[in-house]
């Protein structure tokens, strides 16, 4: 790979800025190294290389003039279910057609705003329903450590582009655990911002009250400063958040004494894969012996957070989709009548996977099963809510594993339910609304990526971003690989 | 858990506005009659006291002025459909 993709997204900008390269070469650089990794990789489902490369030329026209932004010239590579004006947002489904973006997600435009080079869309599980990118109605992602190996998901090619170094960072959209799961799959920091933290304007939504956009970075640093950039109020979304926003990156101390570090015992110990349970049991030995305190604590209901999650999700969802049905936007396919058009419309756009949740939510919806599942996966969602309100009296942060397992090969998860229990460790913290990132922390046997699962209590972003950067500069000297590929 | 019978899977797929293949039905019957056992676990859970959490942030309205803002431009908003007439969506007849 040339030189400077070696660097990461902070010290690439503030060398564009400082005149020290351009824009241009750095987005021909990135450019290259998709065309060298993507036969193999396949993160990407559509690259704009001539809209790239304008882009870049007007950042050097602003470095010129003085008015480079924190961002200038990093290439970013967005996920396809958050619109990017002019280009496809397929959400990886046969659905959405040739469907153009009408106009610019708040976070694409604050990005442009920022300095920072759009190079394209990435891969997902259709809809952004699945956890290994296989859903995806149109490509194949493959784990950037091992091509027979799955990239997780549902932000998978978001994950792979930034561990293939095609692309420095990369946006993707959390509802369970999409951004965190593929992150600890392929090696890199994956960070879910609280909710409210960023706008989810021009994201296509799928569970509304669970949805998050945000980053995939190579460091805590860079997702520090994509974090300056991405957070803040939106008057186009009523749910985001109306309070300030910290700078991230000043935050970053790098300390840990006197953190309380609180740890679910059982999770590791009751952990079957014993190399993610001993990674995460080093890294937090680390954190202990930078001065850090370790506390045991308990998540009592978190083991119901599945179930919790596929009933509230496939709820919403089932009511989301229902705007696709041929009429404004998409597939539509004829019929004599209007009726007719959209179950042949929504049975022959939509896959299995989006099917099955659409189904699962309207039964949890539809008279008669209103109460016993959607009302009793509501009330249970508060009691896991009250479990972290109790965890952080006594502690500042929550670490423990991201996944169960390391990615696994192409194809090993055909039962929709073992799918469904890669998010375990995820969900509780989306139930509750909190921010939480995988950072990577080490890699098994046959080397791939294990990450650390770190959680913090609503708009702690700050706090959590300050101890995973401690921890991040510590375990560097084991942890910093590049996969071969790129 | 009762097992989830075709018949359900039929009627839930004409609530969500489905086409579903004889396949897919049978394929639903079994896939959502595992889903639907591994969720009753959450009949044994004690909610007492535990209101519902329908989302993780207090959510009141918010007003703005009543003025106009920059929108989407007419054939902004037709620009994907299938079908359009004079910046109209276009759809087949729904009533004789």
């Amino acid at each position: 790979m040339h030189e400077l993709l070696k660097l990461d997204a902070t010290e690439t900008a503030r060398r564009i800025r400082a005149a020290e390269t351009t824009a241009h070469d750095v987005t021909a650089a990135v450019l290259a190294q998709i065309k060298a990794t993507e036969p193999r990789v396949g993160a990407y489902l559509h690259v704009d290389e001539a809209g790239a490369l304008a882009q870049a030329k007007a950042v050097d026209a602003s470095v010129k003039a003085g008015k480079a932004g924190a961002l200038a010239g990093v290439p970013v590579a967005i996920k396809d279910n958050i619109h990017v004006h002019g280009q496809q947002t397929s959400c990886a489904s046969r659905m959405l057609g040739d469907f153009k973006a009408p106009y610019d997600a708040t976070v694409t435009a604050r990005l442009r705003a920022a300095g920072a080079v759009l190079v394209g869309k990435t891969n997902l599980d259709e809809f952004a329903m699945g956890s290994s990118c296989e859903n995806s109605a149109l490509k194949q992602t493959r784990n950037p450590w091992n091509v027979a190996h799955v990239p997780g998901g549902s932000s998978g090619g978001s994950a792979a582009c930034v561990a293939a170094h095609s692309a420095y960072l990369s946006l993707g959209s959390d509802t369970g655990g999409s951004i965190r799961l593929p992150a600890s799959f392929c090696g890199v920091v994956g960070f879910k911002p609280s909710y409210g933290r960023v706008s989810r304007y021009g994201l296509v939504a799928f569970a509304s009250s669970l949805d998050q956009v945000g980053p995939f970075a190579r460091s805590v640093r860079d997702t520090a400063i994509i974090m300056n950039v991405l957070a803040g109020r939106d008057a186009h979304d009523t749910t985001s958040a109306d309070r300030p926003v910290p700078n991230y990156v000043a935050g970053l101390r790098g300390e840990l004494r006197g953190v309380r570090v609180g740890v679910v015992r059982s999770y590791l110990d009751q952990m079957p894969n014993r190399e993610v349970a001993a990674a995460c049991q080093a890294a937090i030995d680390r954190m202990q012996a930078l001065g850090a305190t370790i506390v045991e604590t308990v998540l009592p209901h978190a083991d119901h957070g599945i179930a919790v999650y596929y009933v509230v999700a496939s709820a919403e969802a089932s009511s989301n989709l229902a705007r696709f049905d041929g009429v404004r936007y998409g597939l539509r396919v004829e019929s004599e009548s209007g009726i007719e058009s959209y179950f042949r419309t929504r049975g022959t756009g939509f896959g299995p996977e989006v099917k099955r949740r659409i189904m699962l939510g309207t039964y949890a919806l539809s008279a008669g099963h209103w109460e016993e599942f959607y009302g009793r996966a509501a009330r249970v969602r508060t009691l896991i809510c009250r479990d972290f309100e109790n965890a952080f009296a006594s502690c500042d942060v929550i670490v423990g594993p991201c996944a169960p397992f390391t990615a696994f090969k192409a194809g090993a998860k055909s039962d929709p339910l073992s799918m469904y229990l890669c998010d375990i460790f995820t969900i509780p913290a989306s139930l509750a609304g909190l921010c939480a990132l995988s950072l990577p922390v080490g890699y098994d046997k046959s080397g791939l990526p294990i990450g650390l699962h770190m959680q913090a209590p609503a708009f702690a972003e700050d706090r959590l971003l300050g101890f995973a950067h401690a921890l991040e500069q510590a375990l560097k000297p084991e942890v910093d690989r590049t996969p071969a590929i790129a | 858990m009762r097992a989830m019978d075709e018949a359900t899977v039929r009627h839930v797929a004409r609530l969500a506005r489905l086409e579903l293949t004889e396949a897919d039905v049978r394929r639903f019957a079994a896939d959502m009659s595992k889903i639907t056992d591994f969720v009753s676990a959450l009949r044994e859970v004690d909610v007492q006291g535990a209101e519902m959490t329908l989302h993780p942030i207090a959510n009141r309205n918010q007003w703005r002025e009543d003025e106009a803002q920059p929108g989407f431009k007419r054939e902004d908003a037709v620009s994907n459909a299938a079908d359009s007439e004079q910046n109209f969506f276009k759809v087949p007849p729904v009533i004789e």
